[in-house]
C-alpha cells in the first residue's frame, strides 16, 4: 500500500479496458434481462438492490480510508442524513398526515421528485460533513476515527429528539416515500409491464462510482494518495492538506448520503435507530474484504457480503437434514458465527482482500506488468 | 435541591466506577500498542455471559467469581494472540480493523449461544442488597463500586510504578522499538497488559451487571465506547486519567438524565424537554470538545511526531 | 476470475430455480417473528402458539385437496433494519399467508414487501394503528393501542385512583411511543397530569428514570417497553423500594416478567389479550405439548405458564386456515380476499375483521403480578364505555 501506484494512462483504449467495459455492460444487461424473466420474488433481486446500495457506500468509504488515508467511522451518520433528507422531501403530501401521526402531518408540506431529493440528500450529508470536518479533520488517525464515530452517534440522537419531531417524525418510522419498486412500469390493473426496480439502483450506483473513479484518477486523486502515503511529504510538495482532506471528506459524505437515500428506497422505511456504529463497521469490513484501495474490490465484496449474509448462508440458521442425519450446530445465529469467522480469516490471513489495490482492468493486463509491479514492491 | 440531585449523583458515581474499570483496559493497551481495542467492551460483555452460564451450572459463588475472572483474563490473552500478534508489523489500521472483526465475532458468538435473548444475571448476595441513603434507596453495589475501583487502581498504579514488569510496561509505552532493543520481552509485556485489562473488565462486569441484571450480546458496546471516551478524556495512556475521565463521564451522563427534573424543580423549566435523548450522545460531544481543545486529554503527555 | 463469476451466476440461477420449484400439496405459512433482539422472548412465545396449532391441525382441506401446512420461519431480529430481508426471505419462499409479528415497528417495516408480492399478513399482537391503516393486505386479530391506552388510563385513573403518571418509552420503538401517546391523551382527558420521557435503545441503567418519576411525585410508572427492558426496570425499581405501582402493556404479560417480580413487593399491572384459564382445553393441551418438548419449554422461558401471545398465535393460525379453506386455493391474492369474511371463534374470543383489517375487540384483561407465586393473577376485564 505504501508504494505509489503507477498511473496508467493509455492514449488509446487498450484491450484490458475494452474487456472491462464489456463486462460492465454485460452485468447491466443481465441485471435488466434477469429481472424481466425471473420471478420478482427471488432473493436474487433483494441481494442486487441492497448490494448496489452497499457498493456505493463502500466505495465512498474507500475513497476516504483507502485512497486518502483518513480513517473515518462516521459513515452511518452521513447515511442517516441522506436517508432522512430523501424521505422527508419525497413523502407525498397526501400521506404526510398518516406518517407524521403524532405531529399533525409535520412541518414540510411539499414533496420533491425523487431525483432532486436524492441529490439534495447527498448535498445535506456533504454540508454536515463540511461543518464536522472543520474541527475534526485536524485530528490524526485513531482520534479522527473516534471523533467521526462520535459525531455519527450525536447525529443519531439529534434525529431522534421529539422536540424536532415535526421535521423528523421523532424517533418513529418515516415511510410511504418512493421506493425502488415504484420504478416498475405498471398498467392500470397494477400488473407490471417492465421491471426497473433493480436496474435503476444499478444505474444510480454506477454513475456515482464512475464519478468517484474519475476523481481518484484526476490530479485531486493523486494528491489524495500522496497524503495517504506520507502526509508530511505531501505537504512539502505543496499539497494543501486541509483543502484536499476536506474535498475527500465531503465527497465521500455526499455519496454516503446518496447511498443512504438508496438504502431508504431499498428498505421502504427509515428510522434513526438503525444507523448504528455496527452499520459503519459492516461497511468497513466490506471495504477490507474487497481490498483497501480498490474500487472494484469494494463493489465485488459488497455484493458478496450482502449475498452471503442475506441469502447463501441463510440455510445455516435452520435445522437441516441430510437424509436421516441432523446436521449439528445449525440454529438461529449460526450464519453470523460462520460469517464473522470468514471475515476474521480475511482480516488475518488475506490482508490484501479480494483485489488488493488492483482494479478490474488490471486483471486483464499482461502478466509481466504485474510481475514488474511486484518486483518493484520487493 | 440537593435531595433532587443526590440520586443522580449516586448512580453517576457508581456507573463511573464501572466505566473506569473498563477504561483502564483501553488506556493500557493504547499506551503500549497504540491500538483502540474495540473488542474490549465485548470482553466485558463476555465476562457477564460467562457468569450467567457458570452460575447456572450450579458452581457456588465463591468459586464462580474467581473462575469468571480467570477465564475473562484468558479471553483477553487469546484475543491478543490470535488477532493482534500476527499483525504487529502491519499498518495500524489493519490492527484496528482486526479489533472490529473480533468485536463482531464475539457478539455473534454470544448471539448464537444465547439465542439472542436477554440472560438474567445471577444475583450476588450482599452487593445486590438495598440500602437507604437519605431519601433514596439503592443497591449496595452502588456504594461498593467506587471504593473497589479506587483500591484496584491504587494497586495497579503501585504495580506499574514499583515492579519490574511495571517498569517494562512504562518503557514499552514510551518507546516500543528502543525497549525491544534494551532486551525487554515485548510479547510478555503485552500479554500482561491484556490480562490485567481483561481482569479489570471482568471485575467491572460483575459490578455492572449486578446493578442492571441482564446481559445480551450488545451489552458491551455502549459501555465500551463510553469507557474508551473516558480514557481519551483523561489522556489516553494514563491510568489515573482514565479513572478521572470515567467518573466525570458517568456523573455527567446521569446528571443529564436527571436534567429535566432538576430544571423543573429549580423552576427553570415548565415541562420535560427530552434531554434524556442525548444521554449517550453527550459523552461523544464531550469527547469532541476535549479532542479539539486539548487533544492529549486531561493528563496525557504531549507527543511529538517523528517524521 | 471470469470463471468464478460465471460459476457464481450459474449457482445463483440454480438456487433460484430450486427455490421456485415447489412440492405439491404443501401450503406454506410464513412465521414472521423476532427470535432474537429485545422482543425475541415474546416472539418465541408467539411462535409457540403457531407451532402448537400446527401440531394440533397439521393439514387443511383446500378446494377438495388435503394440503400439509408447512411453517416457514424468518427472524426479523426485533428491528426495522433487519425486517426487510426477513420479509423478503418469506416472499421468496412463496408463502400463502404471513403470520406476525410481535412488535409493531417490524410489522410496519415488513408490510410493503408483502404488499408488493400480494401476500396477506395476519398480525398477532402488533397493536399500533399504523400496521393496518391505509392498506388492504395487513390484518390483525388483537386490539389496538388507542383502545389499550385508554383502557390503561381508565384503570390507572379510576381504579388505582392516581392523578400523576410518569411515562417511559424506548426511542424509535413504534409500539412504546404509540401506546404512551394514546395513554397520555386519555389520561389527560380524564384530568390527570403526565410527565413523559424516552430512553435510547440499549439502555440498561433505568435508575435515573425511576428517580425522576419519584422526584416528580409520580403515582404510577407506565412503561410499555419490551420484555428485555421491563425486567430491568422491575429489578431496579425493587432495589429502590419504589412505592408507585408499575403499569405495562401487553408486552409485559410474560412469565419472565412475573418471575423477576417475585419477592419484590412491587405492584405491577398489565393489560393483555388472554387470561390463562379462559380456554382450559387449550391451556392443558399446550402445557402438555410444551412439557413433552424441552426446546419449546426453553422457548417459553423455562416454565409452562401460557403466555397471552401464545394463545393469540394459536388463533391466528386457525384464522389463516379458515381463510385458506374459504379461498379454495393457495393463491395468496384469493386468500387475501377471503380473510375479510372469516368468522372464527378462537381461544381468545370471537374474531371477525372490519375496516381497515382489524379484528373487532372491545375487552382487555387486566392482570397483576403475584409477587409470591411468580404468576399473573387475573384482576378484571376492562372495556371502554
Amino acid at each position: 500500500m505504501i508504494q505509489a501506484q503507477p498511473t496508467i494512462k493509455p492514449k488509446k483504449l487498450d484491450a484490458a479496458t475494452i474487456i472491462t467495459i464489456a463486462i460492465i455492460g454485460v452485468v447491466y444487461l443481465l441485471a435488466f434481462v434477469l429481472e424481466q424473466v425471473m420471478p420478482a420474488t427471488s432473493m436474487l433481486f433483494t441481494v442486487l438492490k441492497k448490494g448496489a446500495t452497499y457498493a456505493l457506500v463502500a466505495v465512498s468509504m474507500n475513497l476516504l480510508n483507502g485512497f486518502t488515508g483518513l480513517f473515518s467511522l462516521g459513515q452511518a451518520g452521513f447515511m442517516l442524513i441522506g436517508s432522512y433528507a430523501f424521505a422527508i422531501l419525497t413523502i407525498p403530501v397526501a400521506q404526510r398526515l398518516s406518517v407524521y401521526q403524532y405531529y399533525d402531518g409535520g412541518l414540510v408540506q411539499f414533496s420533491l421528485p425523487w431525483l432532486v431529493a436524492i441529490v439534495l440528500a447527498g448535498l445535506f450529508a456533504a454540508l454536515f460533513a463540511f461543518l464536522i470536518g472543520l474541527p475534526v479533520l485536524r485530528l490524526k488517525s485513531d482520534y479522527l476515527a473516534i471523533a467521526t464515530l462520535g459525531f455519527a452517534e450525536i447525529i443519531r440522537a439529534i434525529f431522534q429528539w421529539d422536540k424536532i419531531g415535526a421535521l423528523t417524525n421523532g424517533s418513529n418510522l418515516l415511510r410511504l416515500f418512493p421506493t425502488f419498486a415504484d420504478f416498475n412500469v405498471r398498467d392500470e390493473s397494477g400488473q407490471v409491464l417492465v421491471y426497473w426496480s433493480t436496474f435503476v439502483p444499478f444505474v444510480i450506483a454506477g454513475v456515482c462510482i464512475a464519478f468517484i473513479l474519475m476523481l481518484i484518477n484526476s490530479s485531486y486523486g493523486r494528491a489524495f494518495k500522496a497524503i495517504r502515503d506520507d502526509e508530511t511529504a505531501a505537504e512539502a510538495m505543496g499539497i494543501n492538506l486541509a483543502k484536499h482532506k476536506m474535498i475527500a471528506f465531503c465527497t465521500s459524505s455526499f455519496f454516503a448520503g446518496v447511498g443512504g437515500a438508496m438504502l431508504a428506497m431499498y428498505a421502504n422505511s427509515v428510522q434513526a435507530k438503525s444507523f448504528t456504529t455496527a452499520m459503519t463497521y459492516e461497511i468497513l469490513l466490506i471495504v477490507v474484504i474487497g481490498g483497501i484501495g480498490s474500487v472494484t474490490g469494494s463493489v465485488m465484496s459488497a455484493f458478496l457480503f450482502v449475498a452471503s449474509s442475506e441469502w447463501w448462508l441463510r440455510f445455516l440458521d435452520q435445522e437441516q437434514m441430510i437424509g436421516a442425519w441432523k446436521v449439528p450446530l445449525l440454529r438461529n445465529g449460526f450464519r453470523l458465527v460462520v460469517f464473522s469467522l470468514i471475515i476474521m480469516a480475511v482480516v488475518l490471513f488475506f490482508r490484501q482482500g479480494i483485489m488488493g489495490s488492483r482494479e478490474l482492468p488490471d486483471l486483464f493486463r499482461k502478466r509481466h506488468k504485474l510481475a514488474g509491479k511486484g518486483a518493484r514492491k520487493a | 435541591m440537593f435531595d433532587t440531585v443526590l440520586p443522580y449523583l449516586l448512580s453517576g458515581i457508581s456507573v463511573g466506577g464501572q466505566y473506569a474499570l473498563i477504561a483502564i483496559g483501553y488506556t493500557m493497551v493504547y499506551g503500549i500498542l497504540r491500538l483502540i481495542n474495540f473488542a474490549h467492551g465485548d470482553v466485558f460483555m463476555v465476562a457477564g455471559i460467562l457468569m450467567v452460564y457458570i452460575s447456572a451450572s450450579g458452581i457456588p459463588l465463591y468459586l464462580s467469581i474467581p473462575l469468571v475472572l480467570i477465564i475473562t483474563a484468558g479471553v483477553g490473552f487469546a484475543i491478543e494472540r490470535v488477532a493482534y500478534k500476527p499483525l504487529r508489523s502491519a499498518p495500524r489500521m489493519s490492527i484496528m480493523i482486526s479489533a472490529i472483526g473480533v468485536s463482531y465475532t464475539l457478539q455473534n458468538l454470544v448471539l448464537y449461544v444465547t439465542g439472542g435473548l436477554n440472560q438474567f444475571y445471577p444475583s450476588i448476595p450482599f452487593i445486590s442488597q438495598s440500602v437507604t441513603i437519605g431519601a433514596t434507596s439503592t443497591r449496595m453495589v452502588t456504594l461498593i463500586t467506587p471504593v473497589l475501583t479506587l483500591v484496584l487502581v491504587i494497586a495497579l498504579v503501585l504495580l506499574i510504578n514499583h515492579t519490574k514488569i511495571g517498569m517494562a510496561m512504562r518503557a514499552v509505552s514510551k518507546d516500543f522499538e528502543t525497549s525491544r532493543l534494551m532486551g525487554i520481552k515485548i510479547d510478555n509485556v503485552i500479554t500482561v497488559t491484556f490480562v490485567i485489562g481483561s481482569f479489570l473488565a471482568g471485575v467491572g462486569s460483575i459490578l455492572y451487571f449486578t446493578n442492571y441484571s441482564t446481559v445480551i450480546q450488545t451489552s458491551g458496546a455502549m459501555p465500551g465506547l463510553k469507557a474508551f471516551v473516558a480514557a481519551v478524556f483523561g489522556g489516553i495512556g494514563s491510568v489515573p486519567g482514565a479513572v478521572v475521565g470515567a467518573f466525570i463521564i458517568g456523573i455527567c451522563e446521569n446528571l443529564l438524565k436527571g436534567m429535566d427534573t432538576i430544571l423543573i424543580k429549580a423552576g427553570l423549566s415548565k415541562s420535560m424537554l427530552g434531554i434524556t435523548t442525548f444521554s449517550d450522545a453527550f459523552t461523544f460531544a464531550l469527547l469532541i470538545v476535549i479532542l479539539i481543545v486539548k487533544p492529549t486529554g486531561l493528563f496525557g503527555e504531549k507527543q511529538t511526531e517523528k517524521v | 476470475m471470469r470463471k468464478i463469476i460465471a460459476c457464481l451466476l450459474a449457482l445463483t440461477l440454480v438456487l433460484t430455480l430450486t427455490m421456485t420449484a415447489m412440492a405439491e400439496d404443501i401450503v406454506k405459512l410464513g412465521v414472521y417473528e423476532p427470535a432474537s433482539g429485545d422482543s425475541g422472548a415474546g416472539g418465541k412465545q408467539e411462535t409457540l402458539g403457531v407451532q402448537y396449532a400446527n401440531s394440533v391441525q397439521p393439514t387443511v382441506e383446500i378446494g377438495g385437496v388435503t394440503y400439509t401446512v408447512q411453517l416457514v420461519y424468518a427472524d426479523n431480529g426485533s428491528s426495522a433494519d433487519k425486517a426487510p430481508s426477513a420479509a423478503q426471505a418469506l416472499v421468496s419462499e412463496g408463502v400463502s399467508v404471513v403470520l406476525g409479528s410481535y412488535g409493531s415497528g417490524v410489522s410496519i417495516a415488513g408490510s410493503p414487501y408483502f404488499a408488493e408480492a400480494g401476500i396477506p399478513a395476519i398480525g398477532i399482537s402488533c397493536t399500533n394503528p399504523q400496521v393496518t391503516a391505509g392498506n388492504t393486505h395487513y390484518f390483525r386479530i388483537c386490539f389496538l393501542d388507542p383502545f389499550q391506552g385508554t383502557v390503561l388510563a381508565n384503570y390507572a385513573y379510576k381504579t388505582l385512583g392516581v392523578k400523576n403518571a410518569y411515562l417511559l418509552a424506548e426511542l424509535g420503538n413504534e409500539y412504546d411511543v404509540g401506546l404512551t401517546h394514546y395513554f397520555q391523551q386519555a389520561f389527560e382527558a380524564l384530568g390527570g397530569t403526565v410527565n413523559s420521557e424516552t430512553f435510547p435503545t440499549g439502555t440498561s441503567d433505568f435508575t435515573s428514570y425511576l428517580n425522576t418519576a419519584n422526584t416528580l411525585g409520580a403515582e404510577v410508572f407506565f412503561a410499555p417497553v419490551s420484555i428485555a427492558y421491563s425486567t430491568q426496570i422491575i429489578s431496579q425499581a425493587a432495589a429502590m423500594n419504589a412505592s408507585f405501582p408499575l403499569l405495562g402493556g401487553d408486552t409485559w404479560d410474560s412469565n419472565k416478567v412475573a418471575e423477576v417480580a417475585t419477592g419484590t413487593g412491587l405492584n405491577i399491572f398489565v393489560s393483555t389479550f388472554y387470561q390463562e384459564g379462559g380456554a382450559p382445553e387449550f391451556d392443558a393441551g399446550i402445557k402438555e405439548w410444551m412439557n413433552a418438548n424441552p426446546d419449546m419449554l426453553t422457548n417459553n422461558g423455562g416454565n409452562d405458564v401460557v403466555a397471552a401471545v401464545s394463545a393469540m398465535g394459536y388463533d391466528a393460525y386457525f384464522v389463516a386456515l379458515e381463510a385458506l379453506k374459504a379461498a379454495g386455493t393457495t393463491d395468496s391474492k384469493a386468500v387475501n380476499e377471503a380473510i375479510w369474511d372469516v368468522n372464527y371463534t378462537g381461544v381468545s374470543g370471537a374474531i371477525a375483521f372490519a375496516e381497515p383489517g382489524d379484528a373487532v375487540r372491545n375487552v382487555a384483561y387486566i392482570k397483576t403480578a403475584n409477587t409470591e407465586t411468580g404468576n399473573w393473577d387475573f384482576v378484571t376485564v376492562q372495556s371502554v364505555e
